[in-house]
């Protein structure tokens, strides 16, 4: 079981992201919770990538066993491109809130159906 | 988390997650990732959410309820995740598969491809060129619908806050002022250091952008824009991609392929180093404005509606 | 001399630890803001500082010494910066100490 104990924590954190999304009424903390379900993945990547008993992948002497580069690599950029689709979210946010004058969902779904 | 209705608060819990999740990503020897993640995860994440939150409230409506629905799936969708998880290789093992294939290639040979020792950067900026350059895109993209949804069709008004958010703050103004150049100096080392140590463009924007934010914060956004108007930050943007591609164009002019930097100069471990700077180069532009004209859109998003109310 | 170095470097490291621990504590366990800022601030200063010190001096001379320096002159001065900022923010909140009895009197 200990070994595993990295991908179960990454499971909950997923399926705790996702209840957020789904249960929550605002907005901007669904956008919390996609963002600690978009956390779990890198976790998860990134446990993939570690190596017992490598060390980080730069080139030293003396080392003989790296941890793998790609999966590093992929969430390197996926972090700065999630932050960049997160901060597009929030602007649609402010301007649901500008044209709404509300961020609760349930407020928003009411304005749209007496339309 | 999910129980505090005061959204400032969650706010700020998300950032010390962020700050965890970089120190877990050192554990686990990915040191460019840490990085990344405590410069984004625990610096621009929450400015940028605490901006939003000044213009929608504090604090979210009262309700208490807990949703079944939801939470029977995500119990089924746990139980089903785990089962999944246990069938992977043990944390750690050197044999599981996702070390095989290309990651050995990386690891073997890109000292003496490349003769870069950071092996992130030279899979982030050679093996992989052509996607980074996705990635880059999809930033720019991101920037530009920003600066679409939020400063978009609305006529241009002239500029008359001036009142900075913390300028009531006189010895953070002060520090502030010590710290900046001192960040705008990291950030350039980050981004050239970025082949020899734990760095690169990705990492660099971002420290570059915080330097700027933070000046916008403490001097008030008509400063800020003072120093970087909104006209070049568009300029800007478009010039990191810019320059990404067009070092990819100049490799086929040279006889290369599309972003193989080998042919850029007569010896290909030198080429590679030419293309990888210019490539780090590009990337660092287009993040670090992309951030800061985030930045500049929100505030002046949030801020012209606090005019309107008044 | 290098055992001297490594007992005086151990000796902070673990001081450190022990102030960060008394801070931790003091957070949780101090009645109001204000005192629980003043055991967050304080201890947060000068326990990175032995930490960072103890560092020093095993790290022996090389670039790392030198970026410890900088690490410790950045914490030296965001440390008491982020401290005053907060307790100003609380005090223009309306927040007041404890034993502060003009609690009618807006400031």
């Amino acid at each position: 079981m200990a070994d595993y104990y990295n991908y179960l924590i990454v499971v909950l954190l997923m399926v705790m992201g996702l209840y957020i999304v789904m249960a929550q009424g605002n907005l901007v903390k669904k956008l919390i919770g996609l963002n600690i379900f978009q956390t779990s993945v890198f976790i998860f990547y990134i446990s993939t990538a570690k190596v017992s008993g490598g060390t980080a992948p730069i080139v030293i002497d003396g080392a003989e066993l790296y941890s793998n580069p790609l999966p590093q690599v992929l969430i390197l950029t996926a972090i700065v491109v999630g932050i960049a689709t997160m901060s597009l979210a929030l602007a649609l946010v402010l301007r649901i809130k500008r044209a709404y004058g509300s961020v609760e969902e349930d407020v928003i779904l009411e304005q749209d159906k007496s339309c | 988390m999910v129980r505090a209705r005061d959204l400032f608060a969650t706010v700020m819990l998300s950032g010390i997650y962020g700050l965890l999740s970089a120190s877990f990503f050192i554990l686990m020897d990915a040191a460019d990732v840490a990085f990344t993640e405590a410069a984004v995860g625990a610096g621009i994440f929450p400015l940028l959410m605490l901006t939003v939150l000044t213009s929608v409230g504090r604090y979210e409506a009262e309700r208490r309820r807990v949703r079944y629905l939801p939470l029977f799936v995500m119990v089924v969708l746990a139980g089903a995740l785990f089962a999944a998880v246990l069938q992977m290789p043990p944390f750690g093992a050197v044999d599981a598969p996702s070390h095989g294939h290309v990651a050995q290639r990386y690891i073997q040979d890109s000292p003496a491809e490349i003769g870069i020792p950071n092996m992130v950067t030279s899979v982030l900026a050679s093996y992989r060129g052509f996607d980074t350059l996705g990635e880059v895109v999809v930033i720019f993209t991101a920037a530009v619908g920003v600066v679409v949804i939020l400063l978009g069709g609305r006529p241009k008004t002239p500029q008359q806050s001036t009142q900075a958010l913390m300028a009531e703050h006189k010895v953070l103004r002060v520090v502030g002022k010590m710290l900046i150049p001192l960040i705008l100096l990291f950030g350039l080392y980050v981004q050239f250091h970025g082949e020899y140590g734990p760095g690169g463009g990705f990492q660099a924007g971002v420290i570059f952008a915080v330097g700027i934010i933070l000046y916008a914060m403490l001097f008030g956004l008509s400063n800020a824009q003072r120093v970087v108007p909104l006209g070049v930050l568009r300029w800007l943007v478009a010039l990191g991609v810019l320059i990404y591609g067009s070092v990819g164009l100049a490799n086929l002019v040279v006889g290369g392929e599309y972003l193989n930097y080998s042919m850029l100069a007569s010896d290909p471990v030198t080429g590679q180093h030419i293309g990888i700077i210019l490539i780090e180069l590009g990337v660092g532009i287009t993040v670090a404005s992309a951030m800061v004209l985030i930045f500049f859109a929100f505030t002046r998003a949030t801020r012209s509606r606090d005019e309107l109310e008044e | 001399m290098p055992e001297l170095i490594t007992l005086l470097s151990s000796l902070c490291l673990l001081l450190g630890a022990f102030l960060i621990f008394s801070g931790g504590l003091g957070v949780l366990r101090f009645p109001d803001f204000f005192t629980r800022m003043h055991a967050a601030g304080v201890t947060e200063t000068m326990a990175v500082t032995l930490i960072v010190l103890g560092l020093m001096l095993h790290s022996g001379w090389g670039l790392p010494l030198f970026k410890l320096l900088l690490i410790l002159l950045f914490v030296m001065i965001t440390g008491p910066t982020a401290s005053h900022a907060l307790a100003k923010s609380a005090l223009h909140g309306g927040l007041r100490p404890l034993g502060d009895d003009s609690n009618n009197e807006r400031h």
